[in-house]
């Protein structure tokens, strides 16, 4: 199962890298939303509060169309039906296409990160900077494996229904949710958000890390079932 | 099959190294590869296929011809094992399509409307995936788009460039590194031009004369005729004649 799931995630990436749509659409768009909400919010002390919100929900938005273009792909021609057909383990394209877009979420969230600090001004506190970038990047690889399953999982679902660009949304973003508030919470300490130490960050690590296991194990078990007849 | 027997091997090729004939130990009757007896699929509540009966012994070519909603695609996807059998008693490979319905895909490949490619990646590249799916080794893939004729310049042009014969026959390419042995076709002369079908009949010839057995549903019955060993009608649900047109292959 694990070789097949490392063949499609190669292949997702592969056909990402040759078509560029997430470096040439995907990217310029979270980089756009990350400048709007500078200019709808406009102010400083706001902007510090509310920074990790906004990249985390940025990310959210990316998601969607990440998961969208992943399943346009195995559409277009009829390739998730030939891998039906073919008797390829399911689990096996769960799993390989929530690695690509795991890797191209974190690719997402450290360019988020970075348009976070030349926008917003955030930084790293100094007293405790090696403590908060551990846990910056330990909150960033848990919430990732979190989106990427969920993502996948619903991705695979309304691939098979007309309408799945409106219905994507309705079910990915509910979904999410602790993932949304676990992340900015845990993002909130690492940078020292209204006072917030990386101490307290941890726990909120521990919810996502949570998440991402039992979406993970939940969207191989079910993703089978999802996408056939 | 013996493998000199195969116009697609080389010299050095044996019988486990032709991927038109693959493993059938699980099939009590060797050639048998197809048997359906009183078969009832249902799609929603309606019954698309009411009491088929028909056998299919390895490299024939069979023509399933009918009108529209006749159940021709039913059949198909039923043989792919993507359709549940609701009564009556099927085997492919000697599979139990009612029990092992899951084991039979491996074996089976069905093209539809579709290709089943991926649009940006090359023709080699497509190929490559689907053989590596089920750990086909870089001399069958090569042999492969050989068999099918998109190696050579075809091999690196990505798949979106290529004409719509082309792409059928990088697909067909795909189900033979896959060592699908029983092909399911819905419609597959559909959108080629004359060069394209020639192309595409040549293709199946040849796949049938190495041991492939192909199961066609066509409304262009002069071309598929042509080309099919026998032919089934199906009607409402039911395959009710079986005629031999003895052409083709043997």
């Amino acid at each position: 199962m694990i070789t097949v799931a490392r063949l499609i995630a190669a292949k997702d990436l592969r056909v990402e890298r040759r078509s560029k749509i997430v470096t040439n659409q995907v990217l310029p768009f979270a980089g756009i939303t990350m400048v709007s909400f500078a200019f709808a919010l406009d102010k400083q002390n706001v902007l510090d509060t509310v920074a990790p919100g906004l990249v985390w929900l940025a990310t959210m938005f990316s998601l969607l169309v990440i998961v969208q273009r992943t399943f346009a792909i195995e559409t277009d021609d009829g390739a998730l039906d030939a891998m039906r057909v073919a008797g390829v383990d399911p689990r096996a394209i769960f799993v390989g296409k929530a690695m690509a877009l795991g890797f191209q979420l974190l690719v997402l969230e450290a360019m988020l990160f970075g348009a976070a600090v030349i926008f917003y001004g955030e930084s790293i506190p100094s007293n405790n900077a090696f403590g908060s970038v551990v846990l910056l990047v330990t909150t960033m690889l848990s919430a990732t494996c979190g989106l990427a399953a969920v993502g996948t999982l619903y991705g695979g679902l309304a691939a098979g229904f007309k309408g799945s660009e409106t219905l994507l949304p309705l079910l990915t973003l509910p979904a999410v949710a602790p993932v949304l508030i676990g992340a900015t919470k845990a993002v909130e300490s690492a940078v020292g958000t209204s006072g917030a130490v990386v101490s307290e960050g941890w726990q909120w690590v521990g919810l996502l890390t949570l998440f991402a296991v039992a979406a993970v194990v939940g969207g191989a078990l079910a993703f089978g079932p999802l996408i056939d007849d | 099959m013996n493998a000199s027997l195969n116009p697609f091997s080389s010299a050095s090729a044996t019988a486990n190294d032709d991927p038109f004939v693959g493993n059938t130990s699980n099939n009590t009757e060797p050639d048998l590869v197809i048997a359906l007896k009183d078969v009832v699929a249902v799609l929603g509540n309606f019954p698309a296929l009411a009491g088929v009966s028909i056998t299919v012994q390895r490299g024939e070519i069979v023509l399933l011809k009918g009108p529209n909603g006749a159940g021709k695609t039913t059949l198909l996807r039923l043989c792919a094992g993507l359709l549940p059998v609701e009564r009556g008693a099927a085997t492919i490979l000697g599979f139990d399509l009612v029990t092992q319905r899951q084991l039979v895909r491996p074996h089976v490949g069905l093209l539809g409307h579709q290709n089943g490619l991926y649009l940006d990646l090359s023709v080699r590249e497509n190929v490559e995936f689907w053989g590596r799916t089920v750990g086909a080794s870089a001399h069958e893939i090569a042999g492969a788009m050989s068999r099918m004729g998109v190696s050579g310049r075809l091999a690196d042009v990505g798949v979106r460039k290529l004409s719509a014969g082309q792409k059928r026959r990088t697909s067909l390419a795909c189900l033979v590194a896959r060592r699908a042995q029983v092909w399911l076709l819905d419609e597959p002369h559909a959108g080629l031009d004359a060069a394209g079908r020639d192309e595409l009949d040549a293709t199946l010839g040849q796949a049938a004369s190495s041991g492939a057995t192909i199961l066609v549903a066509s409304h262009e019955l002069e071309r598929a005729g042509g080309l099919a060993t026998r032919s089934v009608d199906v009607v409402a649900g039911q395959a009710i004649t079986d005629s031999n047109e003895s052409q083709g292959t043997e």
